[in-house]
This record gives structure tokens, C-alpha cells and sequence, in this order.
């Protein structure tokens, strides 16, 4: 399995933390936690039931940012290792829309680096979200991805290490 | 020269499409990802107020609207990101 991908099957935490684990293992580095994050489609936005979500990436260009991720946690974090999986297409309430693993020799490592990864997807991941209601539907907007914004970069940081 | 233009999430629903070929004049090899974002409004003016918050890439890759295009090159606009 790729440690990075965009995908519209369904995703599996435990083939990612399987991923993650053979890969630092390979890398030699002692591997003594990992750490996950999963995003999940939630029932209600800012009040409104929500019936069903649905992803849209730039495929190409998505695989490269999270290559630029890996190479991230990679320069901060040297022993820890990444996977980041993240799903398109339309999402039913309770499906994941997104897993990361971090696997790191410590615990302290491995939350950082699976905080970081989650940051910097929501900054700079040409992933969207349109959200369908029982009344409605609307884009949601977040960030203009700026990979080279460093004050975005720093904020990430900041989060992981708080 | 030509180039090919992706627009994605809410400007492909504006533009009623995701991906155009368009003609833009290559400006003596100074044309920009800029040039072909003025070309797109021009085909599609009611992508015209979302141009203050766009991040675009060539062939793939983060660029700048400053970022010069060629022949053949393909030209994606983004609207703000919301993955995750």
C-alpha cells in the first residue's frame, strides 16, 4: 500500500498504520508509537443537517502536495514516517474523509508529526468540499493554498508543538 | 500559443465546465498564468470576483500568477482549499 493517496474507496486506518509501520521499519528507525488522525463527515454544519459531502481533488497536483508534506515532516522530524490517505467523492455521515498515520520511535514525535500532516492538508491540499443539506448545498472555502506561505508553515508548526 | 485551463470545485461550477482549451496571445514569451486567468474571465466572466482569491498551477505544479506559460502548458485555477 502507498503511503500517500488520493482515493475514492473507502479508506482503512489499520492497512494505513500497517503502511506506516513496514515503512519505518525499512527505514531502520525504532518505531515505538503511532499516532492517527481520521476526519469524519459530520451529521451538522453551523446548525444545518447534513445529508451527504463530496470531495473533489486536482489528483496530480494533490499527490505532489502530499509528497511536499512528507518531505516536510521528513526535514522536522527525521525519524518519523507519514502516511496520508485522503478520500474523494460523495461521502455518506460517519465515513472517513481523511486517515494519517505517523509512526516515530516516541509518542511526543509521533502526535506532532500526525498534527503537522493534518494542517498542512487543510492549508495547502487542492482537496474540496461541497456539502449537500436537507435544504441546500454549498462549497466550503477555507484556505488559498500558498505552499511557500512560511506563516502558514509556522502556524502548522506552532499547532503540532503546542 | 494554446493552452489548456482546469478550473475546479465552485469556478468549474461557474464555468459550467472543468477543462477548455483556449487560444492566448504568448506576449513576445512573456505570458503569464495571469494572461490566461484574463482569457478564462473573458470566455467565462462569472469567474471575474473570484480572481482576488485563487491560487493556480502549471502543468501540475503551485505556480504564481506571475509564473510565465508556454505552448502546451496546462493552466489550473483554484479556489480557496477545503480538504481535510
Amino acid at each position: 500500500m502507498r503511503l500517500l493517496a488520493i482515493t475514492a474507496d473507502p479508506l482503512s486506518v489499520d492497512a494505513l498504520v500497517g503502511a506506516v509501520e513496514r515503512a519505518a521499519r525499512a527505514r531502520g528507525e525504532g518505531c515505538g508509537a503511532v499516532a492517527t488522525f481520521v476526519g469524519v463527515v459530520r451529521a451538522t454544519h453551523h446548525g444545518r443537517r447534513v445529508t451527504s459531502l463530496v470531495y473533489e481533488a486536482f489528483d496530480a497536483l494533490a499527490e505532489r502536495v502530499f509528497e511536499r508534506i512528507q518531505t516536510e515532516t521528513g526535514d522536522a522530524w527525521p525519524e518519523a514516517t507519514v502516511g496520508i490517505h485522503h478520500r474523494i467523492g460523495r461521502l455518506d455521515i460517519g465515513e472517513a474523509s481523511v486517515a494519517i498515520a505517523a509512526a516515530a520511535p516516541h509518542r511526543v514525535q509521533a502526535f506532532q508529526v500526525c498534527r503537522y500532516a493534518i494542517e498542512r492538508v487543510k492549508q495547502i491540499a487542492p482537496v474540496w468540499k461541497h456539502e449537500f443539506f436537507e435544504d441546500g448545498e454549498a462549497w466550503v472555502e477555507g484556505a488559498v493554498a500558498d505552499p511557500d506561505d512560511e506563516d502558514a508553515r509556522a502556524t502548522a508548526r506552532a499547532r503540532a508543538c503546542a | 500559443m494554446r493552452v489548456k485551463v482546469r478550473v475546479f470545485a465552485r469556478l468549474r461550477e461557474l464555468a459550467g465546465r472543468g477543462d477548455w482549451d483556449d487560444d492566448v496571445d504568448d506576449q513576445g514569451g512573456h505570458a503569464s498564468a495571469a494572461t490566461v486567468w484574463l482569457a478564462a474571465v473573458r470566455r467565462h466572466p462569472a469567474l471575474e470576483p473570484f480572481g482576488g482569491a485563487i491560487s493556480c498551477a502549471v502543468n501540475a505544479r503551485f505556480a504564481r500568477m506571475t509564473t510565465t506559460v508556454h505552448d502546451g502548458d496546462e493552466v489550473a485555477f483554484l479556489p480557496p482549499v477545503s480538504g481535510g
